[in-house]
């Protein structure tokens, strides 16, 4: 109870971050449109984040919590609108949605080192302070709950359980919702019925780059601290959650808390007794190997999109 | 026709991705003319330069026709890094501790690394032809533990003298640099690996061309059903075809890590992996076609350093430069439609 209670603060920073790329990917799947640039849009986020958050602090002083968000509003808008390369090839242009969410990731990688370079010299942007984990008054009393939920807790954890609880009810109890889904199931019928595929499949690929965007800058503002041109390929692991948490926003969250529990026991395996007999590299390969046993039993009963990844071609039926 | 089209396609996407690498020059605050002229000679301006774009070719040569390869059969091989590493570590592992001639050495590990990158690329191969499990994120996961396999095995078995996060220097018997070959390009990183890049285009354009197997692979690529309706059997041809990808992944590894590299280092996931991607894209999938953009794109690798030597433009341009080229071979449709209204307006004249 002792050693769950103290990496369960880390455990939760990680799948938070997680949570929001792959709830991001979900939008945009569950539209029609696979987006393997979540890893570049969080990439860009991160960036961004970093950038605003540290000239802000120079302003408003370290760790000050306004400078901080507004660098993770900055990583939402510019997350948003680098997507919009994606959204343009792989909708508009019916380029190959792999592809172009590739280019994507490379763009990312590359050209925000590249500014950093410009910007700073050594290719690193670092803020001063990031966001200090705090207790929840009262609630953090509770036993057993109080210690693993509500102490220690970083403002945008529950901006994102806000995120999910939203997320779920638009997905599920609003006509946006359902239209959404149409257009991912079978966007043929969703066009006949009168919804507007494109634009639909637009304002979701849009939707998962603010969300991966805003991934990013939480990696920033939390554990991480400095940018440094990668997001050590949790764009992807979040692929993987998506498809593990089958496409829905609850699946998401136990995949993700899946992820971000075996990444933390894998880290603090040294200095845990429990962990430190087993080989490091069975501890750092287990969410990879499980991701890949998981696939296969799913496979039979996937709830992938039926449309993921195929353009909308109008005149097609 | 369509290979004039491929060609236009291809050259619309390299000059809009070095016009917008100007772009960001300028932005830096750096003449672009400057840089351009830099990058290219920091590639070309010497034997030694020339012999380190084409080692940088020669890696990319592999990878390129590793994804190019999958790609013919429909199947997007993510993993060639993966495949890579893997090839990589069993090369080395077999360098540093086997004592042969090397007359038998160096087949044993071209072909050990080769069975490596197979085996690594066969097992997502497999997961997608039997569980229909999607092969880009069985790649990727691939990917991390063959990354996480190299971190802890090097540091155990083959630690290197001075330092634990690479290997011990692999043993001139082992290597795939040979003197005559340095010589002539004057101590860059050249290697045997050329040939072996130049013969892999070369099988690989005879096995797409003229087998019987290339035209069951690109049967399936086109159209899986109307394969298997043809009798052709689906599930074999994609496990063959990321086996084979996997092969020429593995051989970029053996080629990198005991030839262009002088050790294997921990914690890093070679870009010419994804590198792979962008030189298959713009060589339209065709072996020729990756050989031309591994070139291009290798004086791209071995030119930036200069240029960020001799200017202020941080050397992230080149790869910058490869990232945009991407995106507009990846949004080639068009320049295609493009190509189409000029053709049309030409034929229409004429």
């Amino acid at each position: 109870m002792h050693t769950l209670a103290l990496i369960f603060p880390y455990a939760v920073a990680f799948t938070v971050p997680l949570l929001a790329a792959s709830l991001g990917g979900l939008f945009s799947e569950r539209s029609g449109v696979v987006n393997i640039g979540l890893e570049g849009l969080m990439v860009s986020g991160s960036f961004t984040c970093a950038v605003v958050a540290s000239r802000m602090e120079t302003v408003l002083g370290p760790g000050n919590p306004g400078a901080l968000w507004m660098g993770l509003g900055a990583a939402v808008v510019v997350g948003a609108l680098f997507s919009l390369l994606h959204a343009f090839a792989s909708i508009s242009l019916k380029a190959n949605q792999v592809i172009s969410g590739t280019a994507i990731n490379m763009i990312a990688g590359s050209l925000t080192v590249f500014l950093a370079r410009t910007m700073t010299g050594s290719g690193n942007v670092r803020i001063v302070l990031g966001f200090i984990p705090s207790d929840i008054p009262v609630l953090s009393g509770i036993p057993i709950l109080g210690p693993l939920f509500f102490t220690k807790t970083y403002a945008t954890t529950w901006l994102m359980a806000a995120v999910l609880a939203v997320a779920w009810f638009v997905i599920y109890k609003t006509p946006f919702g359902l239209r959404l889904r149409a257009c991912g199931e079978h966007p043929q019928t969703a066009d006949a019925a009168g919804i507007n595929v494109y634009r639909m499949r637009y304002i979701a690929v849009v939707l998962s780059g603010a969300l991966a965007g805003l991934a990013g800058g939480i990696i920033l503002v939390t554990y991480s601290g400095e940018f440094n041109g990668n997001v050590a390929g949790l764009g992807f692991l979040a692929l993987a959650a998506l498809i593990f948490g089958q496409w829905k926003p609850l699946g998401i969250l136990g995949a993700t808390a899946f992820f971000g529990f075996a990444a933390t026991i894998a880290n603090v395996s040294q200095v845990i007794p429990q962990f430190s007999r087993i080989p490091g590299l069975l501890l750092k390969a287990f969410p990879y190997v499980v991701t890949l046993i998981a696939l296969v039993l799913f496979s039979k009963s996937s709830q992938a999109p039926r449309a993921s990844g195929e353009p909308f071609d109008q005149g097609k039926r | 026709m369509s290979r004039f089209k491929n060609l236009f396609t291809a050259l619309a996407a390299v000059v809009l991705g070095l016009l917008a690498g100007a772009v960001f020059m300028a932005l830096s605050g750096s003449n672009p003319l400057a840089g351009f002229y830099y990058l290219f000679r920091g590639g070309l301006m010497n034997m030694e330069r020339i012999g380190n774009t084409l080692a940088s070719a020669t890696t990319l040569v592999f990878t390129g026709l590793a994804v190019a390869f999958s790609f013919k059969t429909g199947l997007f091989n993510i993993g060639a890094s993966g495949q890579m590493l893997m090839g990589g570590l069993t090369a080395t592992a077999i360098g540093l501790s086997v004592q042969m001639p090397r007359m038998i050495l160096l087949p044993l590990i071209v072909l050990a690394a080769a069975a490596a990158g197979a085996l690594w690329a066969a097992i997502p191969g497999f997961l997608k032809a039997k569980f229909n499990v999607h092969e880009v994120v069985a790649t990727i996961m691939m990917n991390w533990i063959a990354y996480w396999t190299v971190y802890y095995t090097i540091p155990a078995y083959f630690k290197g003298t001075f330092l634990e996060t690479e290997s011990r220097r692999i043993p001139a018997l082992a290597s795939f640099r040979v003197e005559w070959l340095t010589n002539i390009f004057r101590g860059s990183y050249i290697n045997m690996g050329v040939f072996l890049a130049l013969t892999a285009v070369i099988v690989i354009a005879i096995i797409l061309e003229k087998t019987t197997l290339g035209f069951e692979l690109k049967a399936v690529g086109f159209n899986r059903y109307a394969a298997e309706y043809a009798g052709i059997h689906v599930p074999k041809n994609i496990v063959l075809s990321m086996s084979i990808s996997g092969i020429l992944a593995g051989l970029a590894g053996a080629t990198y890590y005991l030839g262009y590299a002088v050790n294997m280092q921990i914690g890093v996931v070679p870009s010419a992996g994804i590198d792979g991607i962008a030189v298959a894209l713009l060589g339209a999938n065709s072996p020729w076609g990756v050989l031309a953009s591994s070139l291009f794109f290798g004086i791209l690798h071995s030119g930036k350093g200069f240029m960020n030597a001799m200017t202020k433009v941080p050397p992230e341009i080149g790869d910058t430069i490869i990232a945009i080229i991407i995106y507009f071979a990846a949004t080639g449709v068009l320049f295609t439609r493009l190509w189409e209204r000029i053709t049309r307006k030409w034929n229409k004249e004429a």
